[in-house]
């Protein structure tokens, strides 16, 4: 009789609880692929004076960028341990930016939301990722640039980013909107609301 | 992975509708576009089915299941419109 | 209404075949199968010992009534359910069924617009259930498909098909390499390939496309431009693993 095995049981304390490793990365979402021009793109960061930051794709390349290896975590359970990115740390793209409120939403080319509480994404948790495993960001995976927050599940992880908006409270994104966990710690299992 | 199209929504709703759901009509609240469920395109596995307009690529429907439940989310769709076979069979005409 | 099953069922497989180096067909029977409509397809359910669940749709290449289905599954090469179904399963072995599903990627007898088949790879799965119910049913339609396939190696109920000719015509396209003695060249389905060789707009066919999406998307798109009305067109869009 043959056993359906699925996928290995990893012991790897590196792993989360519930997770396993893959040797691919996965693609997933929620809807077609944007198609970006570097030079129509922007980010924005728009606070609640009604305030925004703006970077067009050459001054973005200009600001100083880090090389990082993350673990990143799926909501659909895979893993993948030290990937390589390179990427702009949200810190300084907030170093001028003003604000009271608490909370961010990130907004995505092509209309994509998620929701992060904003003491979350700085201090050496967030970066804007344009780049990876020493490659320029394939669209598929998010480019040519996407928010980077390994701490979190990968879905907030917003790929095709376009900018992030203020707000004052923790309202859900898409996927929180529609039934996964408002904050999302792979480390406590917050898969779902 | 590559989108689907709304075939795929079949063995995911027998537990939610009756009728059978590729067959059934809906109307884009987008953009007007009436289309049957089985033309949407489909994105979002395994996270959940998020079934797009065929025309505009709003959002029609979400179908997210988790242990012990499963949510339903339509209100991308203006109206839903169960169809018999015998008009589904019919040589297809504007509609 | 739908024909569909409420819950899960149980399919047993009692018989299984190569189809080709990567592929098999696997026949399952399953108990209170209310039979299934040409087109329609199964999501399949394994269960692994830990309690971790993959479900998979896969098209049923059978169609009528009866407690059997014949399945045709291909194996990906990152695949986790395919490479299961193909290689490890054996005779007495269970898996756990969703369906029958689907309504609009149907072909019935009762139809009676000309019908144009077009299959890229496995795609052809539906289609077999189609030809069958059409030669069965003494169907007086017009029928053809047009089979697109990398090598001839990669091709599925070949023999069958050649029987159904006489009802259903395969025309076989081949995209990387070609027969021995074949007069075209290997390449990719082109608008022109289209036009010359599926039923053209003036037949009023109804055109149902299946395969991966890419295909599926471009196949569309070529025949719209040869003139057919989009809702002519029906189109399935085959997933990985």
């Amino acid at each position: 009789m043959a056993v359906f095995g699925g996928r290995r049981r990893d012991d790897n304390p590196a792993l989360p609880p519930g997770q396993h490793l893959t040797e691919s990365f996965p693609v997933l979402s929620a809807g077609p692929t944007p198609s970006i021009n570097t030079e129509d793109w922007e980010f924005f960061i728009h606070t609640e004076t009604g305030q925004t930051h703006r970077w067009k794709w050459d001054q973005f390349l200009d600001l100083p960028s880090e090389d990082i290896t993350v673990d990143i975590h799926c909501v659909t359970s895979w893993s993948k341990l030290g990937t390589g990115w390179r990427g702009v740390s949200l810190d300084t793209l907030f170093a001028e930016v003003e604000t009271g409120f608490d909370f961010v939403m990130a907004h995505s080319y092509g209309g994509y939301t998620t929701n992060l509480p904003l003491d979350e994404i700085l201090d050496g948790q967030a970066w804007i990722a344009y780049e990876y495993d020493g490659d320029g960001l394939d669209p598929e995976h998010g480019g040519p640039a996407r928010l980077l927050v390994p701490h979190l599940y990968f879905w907030k992880s917003a790929k095709w980013v376009r900018g992030l908006v203020m707000q004052s409270e923790d309202n859900p994104g898409f996927w929180e909107e529609y039934g996964y966990h408002v904050h999302g710690d792979p480390w406590r299992e917050e898969r779902y609301a | 992975m590559d989108h689907l199209d709304g075939n795929v929504l079949a063995g995911s709703t027998t537990d939610l509708f009756v009728f059978e759901p590729t067959t059934a009509q809906g109307q884009c609240r987008s953009c007007a576009d009436v289309a049957r469920l089985g033309q949407a395109m489909v994105y979002g596995q395994p996270m959940g089915f998020v079934a797009r307009c065929r025309n505009c690529d709003s959002v029609l429907m979400v179908i997210v299941q988790r242990p012990g439940q499963k949510s339903l989310n339509m209100g991308g769709l203006r109206w839903l419109r169960v169809v018999d076979r015998a008009t589904t069979d019919r040589i297809p005409t504007r509609e | 209404m739908s024909n569909t099953v409420p819950g899960w069922l149980t399919g047993t497989l009692t018989r299984a075949h190569p189809l080709t180096a990567a592929a098999r067909s696997i026949t399952l029977a399953i108990p209170n199968w209310p039979g299934n409509d040409a087109g329609q397809h199964v999501d399949l359910r394994l269960t692994s010992p830990d309690g971790y669940q993959a479900v998979r749709s896969y098209s049923i290449a059978s169609a009528g009534p009866g407690e059997e289905i014949e399945l045709a599954i291909d194996r990906l090469p990152d695949g986790e359910v395919s490479p299961f179904l193909v290689d490890e399963l054996e005779l007495g072995d269970t898996v756990e069924l969703r369906g029958p599903l689907g309504g609009w990627f149907v072909w019935r007898p009762e139809q009676t617009q000309p019908v144009q088949l077009i299959a890229g790879g496995s795609g052809v799965v539906p289609f077999m259930a189609m030809a069958r119910t059409h030669a069965s049913a003494s169907s007086s339609v017009p029928m053809q498909l047009l089979y697109s396939l990398r090598t001839p190696d990669d091709a599925f109920f070949r023999d069958e098909l050649s029987l159904l000719s006489a009802t259903a015509r395969t025309t076989w396209h081949y995209t990387r390499t070609v027969p021995p003695g074949w007069s075209r060249t290997a390449g990719r389905l082109t608008a022109e390939d289209l036009r010359s060789d599926t039923l053209s707009p003036e037949r009023a066919p109804l055109t149902y496309v299946c395969g991966p999406t890419g295909f599926v998307e471009t196949v569309s798109r070529s025949l719209t431009s040869l003139g057919h009305a989009p809702d002519t067109i029906r189109t399935e869009r085959f997933g990985g693993n």
